[in-house]
């Protein structure tokens, strides 16, 4: 998932100080642009332009859409183009450009029907546009980030059964078939499409101008199958500070902003002069502990761990309160999460007794951070202090953020962790698989993984509901992910911005999904 | 210009050809030396190790540093700064990009800056200790100990967001609301202006106290005259190299007023491309500011040899 930039760390004081500023602005009396702002209760109607900012990614931006990397990528993507499914808000897959999909009794092989759609040009989406995109991002050459999700096709076998139909062979079998085809970067473009400088797509909106690092201007799509848009023109700005892009919305230089500061929402979730959004459930929070070495190759280690921690006072600490604890599973409020297992608490007599069982009292582990995130460092801080309540001592090691998620893949025994969402199917295949490639906790268990694939290949969804439960719960149990809490994201949009829509975590269908917001 | 004048601009000239040249090759050992190559850092939170090799031969980092600073220099020689390795686009292009935003930014506060600073130090000058003397020392001083990106948010705080008057940001560019150059402006002109106006100020009154100042005066030369025609141009001689020292920072990337206004110029630019291990894109900006630096401290001294002459006899 996107890694949300939290660069220049130096101006987040600044940031913070802005707020501030901002809140006693909103108590002074005869604020002039406030005061000329046009009343919140206007009807929305159709036409103008949007303006929406997020953290760019520079002048090396580019719009093949199977680059995206950053959120400000996948929102362009998502303008221009489509894929076959999207997540829904419980991350479950929702067709799109395909109409519906139905698996063969083996589950390893799917034939997947295609929408009457069109791309900007006028062409129609056909089967071969779609194995076209995907061979292209599955060409080993390329290192594409959606490659890694399409790996279950075999693409070589797969074939056009007509120009609206396509018969997808897998490798094997595959009962989540559908997360495949909503993948982060799967997007469809028309066949042939090597130059992206002014990209065709079946997406709501058509291409006008490009600027790397700064805008890109979209226009409606009047011939966009799930109806046109409501506004005229989106205009997808970049503005790497938070302060920066809260100060744009205030000021009315745009009508939306993503990825505020919990600092921010506070001091103006009441003001009206923008409107906050919490996307809730956008980010897992937690630690990995690598489940092969000292010292957490002994269970009752990681347990004592789970137990350790103040979920909450993590929550309140390293995420100023915007978010909610977790129970240390990925997944909450997706399709399978098993939320009638017990929340943990804290319990230090109980971590006290499993460090003694374990001959672990006076414990000393290095824990890895970086300011990879917002809130990695600060949590790093506060799980210091938790575990010096157990008796454990923790040295806390700040790594460099560039390149922090590749040194903790397989360095030091304890580190921050964070992702975005994903299906929890996704979560387990990428991570928690013998032969997962970021398997940061390294859980190599030849049962859980005969679990995972039994699971692939059962086609009733209550015998499916079970097995992921069953391995969830060993996670639960003996896992190697402390998972503290869910970061919510914000949002800000100028009052006269309809329609954002709360219940969408970051990468699902409606998060940045602008088809479907009015202008009053 | 006489014969010496023109073999000290040769010398000059020829050393700093030799440092333009240096810094290349220390930005290259120096990024090299960095935590990660590109491939890692493009591959962010999903450090699939098959995915970074594939990243870094596409990339064609794969190859021994020495080739590539080699293939690179020789691309340099005709001309060329060759490509990014995370986008592909020229660097030249990069550079032309964000050269605008920057030269625009560093030609206003230096307009500004001059006669400003100037005539403050001017000011304060006419009666050392006077009140006004007082009052400019006391501002300047307190001006000059607001960082940068304090003194940003307080103005866009006041200016942007409560009063309303000025853009807060240049999100989309600068070319649309010529007005939101104001405050980037204003926040870079702020603390040049306080530290050049007190060295015209001492500079002034160091000249003025000088043997042949007084003699001027007590031959009955109006003070006007010797503080304008006698004085200021030596008072002047190290503010033209603090003015050296004030552009080359302009013009080399002033990082943080450029992401608090969200300024597209070339400390962006250094940034994102640290960040990215672009190591192309780094040298490119390493041989321009390399030239930038060495032609600015060339004509400064240029400039005090020409209102200061002395110095000449001196070196």
């Amino acid at each position: 998932m996107p890694r949300p930039l939290a660069r220049r760390t130096l101006l987040t004081a600044a940031a913070a100080s802005g707020a501030a500023l901002a809140l006693a602005a909103c108590s002074a009396p005869g604020g002039t642009a406030a005061a000329d702002r046009e009343p919140d209760a206007a009807t929305p109607r159709r036409g103008g332009r949007l303006r929406a900012l997020f953290a760019g990614g520079g002048a090396d931006e580019t719009l093949d859409p199977h680059r995206v990397n950053l959120f400000a990528d996948a929102a362009r993507a998502k303008a221009l183009h489509d894929k076959l499914a999207d997540w829904g808000p419980d991350l479950a897959a929702v067709p799109r450009l395909a109409s519906g999909w139905e698996p063969g009794p083996g589950l390893d092989v799917w034939t997947v029907r295609l929408r009457e759609a069109a791309f900007h040009d006028g062409r129609p989406v056909t089967a071969a546009d779609v194995l076209y995109s995907y061979r292209r991002i599955a060409d080993p050459g390329r290192a594409f980030r959606a490659r890694a999700s399409l790996e279950p096709i075999d693409l070589a076998a797969s074939r056009a059964t007509d120009p609206r139909t396509v018969e997808f062979r897998l490798n094997r079998p595959c009962a989540e078939f559908p997360n495949v085809l909503a993948a982060f970067g799967a997007y469809i473009v028309p066949e042939g499409t090597e130059d992206f400088r002014a990209p065709v797509g079946s997406g709501p909106f058509s291409f006008v101008s490009f600027e790397p690092g700064r805008s890109l201007l979209l226009r409606r799509f009047d011939g966009y199958w799930d109806g046109a848009p409501h506004i005229d023109e989106l205009e997808i700005l970049a503005a790497a500070e938070e302060s920066a892009r809260a100060n744009a919305l205030l000021a009315g230089q745009a009508e939306y902003a993503h990825e505020l500061a919990p600092a921010t929402a506070r001091a103006h979730a009441s003001g009206g002069r923008i409107g906050i959004v919490r996307l809730r459930n956008s980010a897992m929070q937690g630690f990995v502990m690598k489940t092969d070495r000292p010292p957490f190759d002994d269970p009752r280690v990681r347990q004592a761990f789970f137990h350790l921690v103040d979920r909450q006072e993590l929550v309140d600490g390293a995420l100023s309160g915007a978010g909610e604890i977790g129970n240390d599973l990925f997944g909450k409020g997706s399709q399978y999460y098993p939320a009638g297992l017990p929340q943990r608490t804290r319990d230090l007599d109980r971590a006290r007794a499993l460090l003694r069982e374990a001959g672990a009292e006076g414990l000393r582990v290095t824990l890895d951070t970086s300011p990879v995130a917002a809130g990695l460092v600060e949590a790093a801080g506060i799980l210091k202090d938790q575990a010096a309540r157990a008796g454990v001592t923790i040295d806390v090691r700040v790594g460099n953020k560039d390149t922090y998620w590749k040194d903790i893949l397989d360095g030091g025994v304890l580190a921050s962790f964070r992702s975005g969402a994903m299906p929890i199917e996704s979560h387990i295949s990428q991570r928690l698989l013998s032969g997962s490639t970021t398997n940061a906790t390294h859980w190599r268990r030849p049962d859980f993984d005969d679990l995972y694939t039994q699971a692939q290949s059962t086609a009733d969804p209550a015998a499916r509901t079970a097995l992921y439960e069953r391995m969830q719960r060993r996670l639960f149990d003996e896992g190697g992910l402390l998972v503290w809490g869910f970061a919510d994201w914000i949002v800000g949009h100028a009052p006269r911005l309809h329609g954002v829509a709360a219940d969408a975590p970051a990468n699902t269908l409606d998060w940045a999904r602008f088809d479907k917001v009015r202008l009053a | 210009m006489t014969a010496t004048s023109r073999g000290w601009v040769r010398r000059r000239l020829l050393l700093g050809a030799g440092q333009i040249a240096a810094v290349p090759v220390l930005v290259f050992v120096l990024t090299e030396a960095l935590p990660g190559d590109a491939a890692v850092v493009a591959a962010g939170d999903d450090p699939d190790p098959a995915r970074i090799a594939a990243l870094r031969a596409s990339l064609r980092l794969d190859r021994p540093a020495v080739e590539r600073f080699a293939d690179w220099a020789g691309e340099l020689a005709h001309g060329d700064l060759g490509r990014s390795l995370v986008g592909g686009r020229p660097v030249a292009d990069h550079l032309a990009e964000a050269l605008g935003p920057t030269l625009l930014l560093a030609a206003l506060t230096l307009t500004l800056l001059v006669p400003a600073a100037v005539g403050l130090g001017l000011l304060a000058a006419r009666r050392e200790g006077g009140p006004l003397d007082r009052a400019v020392s006391t501002v300047t001083l307190a001006v000059y100990a607001v960082p940068e990106f304090a003194l940003g948010v307080l103005l866009t705080g006041v200016f942007a967001l409560w009063l309303g008057w000025l853009p807060p940001t240049a999100v989309g560019g600068i070319g649309r609301q010529p007005a939101v150059l104001v405050l980037p402006v204003v926040v870079l002109l702020a603390r040049p202006v306080c530290s050049t106006a007190r060295l015209v100020r001492a500079g002034l009154l160091d000249a003025m106290a000088a043997p042949y100042a007084v003699h001027a005066l007590r031959c009955g030369v109006p003070p006007h005259r010797v503080r304008l025609g006698h004085a200021l141009p030596n008072a002047l001689a190290p503010v033209v190299q603090h003015l050296a020292r004030t552009t080359e920072w302009l013009l080399c990337g002033v990082i943080v007023a450029e992401a608090l206004f969200v300024v597209p110029g070339l400390g962006t630019v250094l940034l994102d491309a640290v960040a990215a291990r672009d190591v192309p894109v780094v040298q490119g900006l390493a041989v321009l500011f390399g030239t930038v630096t060495v032609l600015l401290n060339l004509a400064a001294d240029l400039a005090a040899r020409r209102l200061a002459p002395r110095t000449e006899v001196a070196v």
